[in-house]
């Protein structure tokens, strides 16, 4: 084993997207009602609990709060965690309307 | 200068993993193999050997430990027996997926149900597709030199190594043992050099998922599809046998003890039987051996030390001109016959040796296996193979009615 192979084993440079667009597994899609998400409501960095939940690590904290959709996969732990009620699942047909 | 001690199995392996310079230990107690782990930690507790050792709740852990340590660059060693090897049976396939040359020992011991902490080989053959090269050790030098000998051939082909021995017979057998020096060794056994180095500055996500086809990673280099990364494991053991065979040759060079690479004999030239057998059951055999030559049969041994990767070939020439073969072990595949008879028909298939093979199921937890019994055995098979026999299955010393 002189040469070395890159592909010994998996590995590779943990990159977004590793997986695939993953967000294809989605049935529920989360939809955030600015007028109720509290960063939003008080234009300035709050809250944020829906960024923390994520298991995806595919929630921004900004202002609005942004939710990458090609990775998200619909879980609605964000929608759960939420103390405003500001995040609803909506099934995936609807949500492409 | 030799330093021949008398010691047990279990502290022979002890020594091989001192000697080795292992950096990460970790294990869990089971009975036959704690006095393994024990002896280590021992030596760990009073700075006699440079390792961390690392206490966990299961075997599964323990597994999952050897695999991290491994993964960052460590030389890792662990011990088990039956139950403990069972439940690290998933992290067996991630330690060999990963390409990481983990020696580990396994005392041989029966498996429940129901609960028998004694003798067979049961354990370890239940693993035998996990990817794993094992090696099954005769007496208390060969587990010595085995273990060291594993680490220079795992991190060469980079493949986990299972040196195997019988629970009780050999780990708590005492037997004079050669103890190498410890500069010939490190002569012998050069450091380790991981197949990937980590650190923070250039992470690495480690087996990521993989899918069915080869594609590019985020970086662009592409990748190996799931199966071409199992041909490549399958290959590596493939492979292995010149370098299992290149090392036993290099080491009894330097150490003067040859124990046989992937396969040894004993008394076959003119043999008219030919004993099968791994490990301590096969040392048996030789004795039985001398007993059926005294009496007029000329009966020979084959000890398959290397039971994966199979030694294909080496099977094919050693039983070549038998007009008999007889396998005795320690284990059953339910349903079918012993492990070790089915690879040796396998082995001989499509080469025109047409010898019958006939098999014992001997010693299964614990029960004693005597060389005049062996001897009795090959006896009443031979008859059987006059009377027309070509395969049979027989339980030694067994109430089968």
């Amino acid at each position: 084993m002189e040469t070395k192979d890159d592909n010994l084993s998996a590995m590779c440079k943990p990159a977004v997207g590793e997986a695939g667009r993953t967000g294809d597994w989605r049935d529920a899609t989360p939809v955030i009602d600015p007028t109720k998400c509290i960063a939003s409501v008080k234009n300035r960095p709050a809250c944020y609990l829906c960024w923390l939940y994520c298991p995806e690590g595919i929630v921004t904290a900004a202002v609005p709060v942004k939710i990458d959709l090609d990775y998200c996969k619909g879980c609605g732990i964000c929608a759960e965690e939420c103390p405003s009620k500001a995040i609803t699942m909506v099934m995936h047909e609807e949500a492409v309307k | 200068m030799s330093n021949v001690q008398i010691i047990t199995g279990n502290s022979a392996a002890a020594y091989g993993a001192k000697l080795a310079k292992v950096q990460v230990v970790s294990a869990y107690p089971i009975t036959p193999s704690t006095s393994v782990t024990e002896t280590i930690a021992n030596w760990v507790e009073r700075g006699e050997l440079k390792a961390e050792y690392v206490r966990v709740e299961s075997e599964h852990s323990v597994m999952t430990v050897c695999i991290s340590a491994s993964t960052v660059g460590a030389r890792v060693f662990t011990s088990t027996s039956s139950h403990g090897l069972l439940y690290m049976h998933e992290q067996l396939h991630w330690a060999a997926g990963s390409r990481l040359p983990i020696v580990m020992c396994c005392i041989n011991r029966g498996v429940g149900a129901p609960w028998s902490i004694f003798n067979d080989q049961q354990d370890s053959i239940s693993q035998r597709d996990t990817g794993w090269i094992q090696i099954y050790c005769r007496d208390n030098q060969e587990i010595l030199d085995s273990v060291i000998q594993a680490y220079r051939i795992a991190e060469e082909v980079y493949c986990p190594i299972m040196v195997c021995y019988d629970g009780f017979v050999l780990s708590h057998t005492m037997m004079p043992v050669d103890i190498p020096d410890a500069d010939q060794v490190c002569q012998f056994l050069p450091p380790y050099k991981p197949h990937t180095i980590l650190c923070p500055e250039d992470p690495r996500n480690i087996n990521p998922v993989i899918f069915p086809w080869q594609r590019r990673d985020a970086e662009g280099v592409l990748r190996d599809g799931y199966m071409d990364m199992r041909w490549k494991l399958q290959h590596a053991l493939e492979e292995s046998r010149d370098v299992i065979v290149r090392t036993s040759r290099d080491y009894a060079e330097l150490f003067g003890r040859e124990h046989g690479g992937l396969l040894w004999s004993y008394r076959t030239d003119d043999a008219e039987v030919l004993i099968a057998g791994m490990g301590s059951i096969a040392t048996e055999a030789t004795t039985a051996a001398d007993l059926l030559r005294e009496q007029g049969i000329r009966a020979g041994v084959v000890g398959v030390r290397v039971y994966r990767p199979f030694p294909r070939a080496e099977v094919r020439e050693a039983f070549r001109k038998a007009p008999a073969i007889v396998v005795f072990e320690k284990n059953i595949s339910y349903g079918y016959e012993g492990a070790l008879c089915a690879d040796i028909k396998a082995a001989l298939y499509g080469t025109g040796i047409d010898a019958p093979v006939h098999n014992f199921i001997a010693g299964l937890g614990g029960r004693d296996v005597k060389a005049g019994e062996l001897a009795d055995a090959v006896r009443s098979s031979l008859t059987a193979i006059t009377a027309g026999k070509r395969e049979q299955q027989t339980w030694l010393n067994c109430v089968t009615e």
